[in-house]
């Protein structure tokens, strides 16, 4: 290779994997701030602040939810597999929210460990399953309450 | 090692004539297997049994953020090649892609936004994989406004290959930040190294779709290629032929 040409080579390669290591650096930074939402566990570590706007993702506990009978509002637990953190909501839930499947709520960590939402959104899992086949499942194989959901 | 062919690939004028015996090949196999894919996973593959219907925008959610991220690619590789290499050709591919990459970015981002209500409950959330596709949406246009805002064009061609380079940061940050990250966006369906979790009634139609994506992709780069050669290299003599054979009233 011309010797010209390689120089230029090596530049457009140091470019590309400088300004990598630039980025690299930042998100490593502001690596609490990449996460969308606290997983359970996180309220339980107390690494969560108190009275401000904050979001809380897992699976919704089987068997957590609780709705008042003349009210929208309704009660229900977040789980990460480690933790259960309890959450307050009194408007209108997405149709994909249900047990054993995953949540991601905004809202504030009250004085008392639990959060009152201001919004509740369904998280969709990664597999798409037709009805048939889904019927001959045993059990619901989505939403493992593992950490990382 | 004889780079003689390498060059030759760099020549406009090579590359004018050979593609237009391809182009036709191409733009009929990409309509076939878009249409195929578009009628069997629209009309035949069977519903999700949580989301219903609306899961069928993932054969166009998918496919389109496949090539954004892949033509991003082309697009960054092309403005190298013609930083070190010094061709023309390469850049001329390059601003061709960004357009292209451009439109499919956001295709993806609105079908996606279009799923999201009803699925998530939202339209928009400024989670890691949303806003870094959003940010490559960005990069695209930037690309596009900093190649034409010089008055020399060699110019332009350095500069948007620089960004374009500076820009493929991005594109491992979007495919991992479903791992790296809590995201409300779901990782990914189809994997590489382990099973794929989708049905196969469904995804089947969805690898003709992809497939069929990345002829189409193919085919408007050749296309939008081509017309950029036409408008840089107007004044050379063969264009001036080719434009005289074809279309006598198109002299100047």
């Amino acid at each position: 290779m011309h010797p010209a040409r390689k120089q230029r080579l090596i530049l457009v390669v140091l470019l590309v994997a400088l300004s990598s290591v630039a980025v690299g650096f930042v998100t490593y930074a502001m690596r609490a701030n990449m996460d969308y939402f606290y997983a359970p566990s996180a309220f339980v570590a107390g690494e969560v602040p108190l009275e401000k706007r904050i979001r809380a993702g897992g699976c919704v506990v089987p068997g957590s939810i609780l709705r008042d009978d003349d009210s929208l509002d309704v009660r229900f637990a977040l789980t990460d597999g480690e933790a259960e953190v309890e959450v307050v909501f009194d408007k209108i839930l997405p149709d994909l929210f249900a047990e054993g499947e995953a949540a991601v709520v905004t809202g504030k960590l009250q004085q008392g460990g639990y959060v009152r939402a201001d919004q509740v959104l369904a998280k969709h899992d990664e597999s798409y399953t037709p009805p048939e086949v889904a019927d001959t499942m045993v059990g619901k194989a989505d939403c493992k309450g593992d950490a990382k959901i | 090692m004889s780079w003689q062919w390498f060059h030759r690939l760099g020549s406009p004028r090579w590359f004018y004539q050979k593609t237009s015996v391809w182009l036709p090949w191409l733009g009929t196999a990409s309509l076939l297997l878009l249409a195929v894919g578009i009628a069997w996973g629209l009309g035949f593959a069977p519903e999700d049994f949580k989301q219903g219907n609306s899961y069928r925008i993932i054969y166009i959610h998918v496919p389109a953020a496949f090539l954004a991220l892949a033509g991003y690619y082309i697009m960054a590789i092309c403005g190298a090649i013609g930083l070190i290499w010094k061709m023309k050709l390469s850049f001329v591919v390059m601003r061709a892609a960004a357009p292209i990459g451009a439109a499919l970015t956001f295709i993806a981002l609105f079908t996606g936004a279009v799923w999201g209500k009803p699925t998530w409950g939202t339209y928009w959330v400024w989670d890691a994989r949303i806003t870094s596709m959003l940010i490559l949406f960005f990069l695209y246009l930037g690309v596009m406004a900093l190649s034409g805002a010089f008055a020399r064009e060699q110019s332009g061609d350095k500069a948007s290959a620089l960004l374009a380079l500076v820009g493929t940061v991005n594109i491992p940050i979007i495919y991992k930040s479903v791992d790296w990250w809590f995201t409300l966006h779901q990782p990914a369906t189809l994997k590489l190294t382990e099973a794929s979790t989708i049905d196969p009634s469904m995804f089947y139609p969805l690898i003709t779709m992809i497939a069929g994506f990345y002829l189409f992709y193919a085919w408007v780069l050749t296309l939008h290629t081509r017309s950029l050669i036409l408008q840089r290299e107007w004044r050379t003599q063969w264009v001036r032929e080719l434009l005289g054979q074809s279309a006598p009233a198109a002299k100047v």
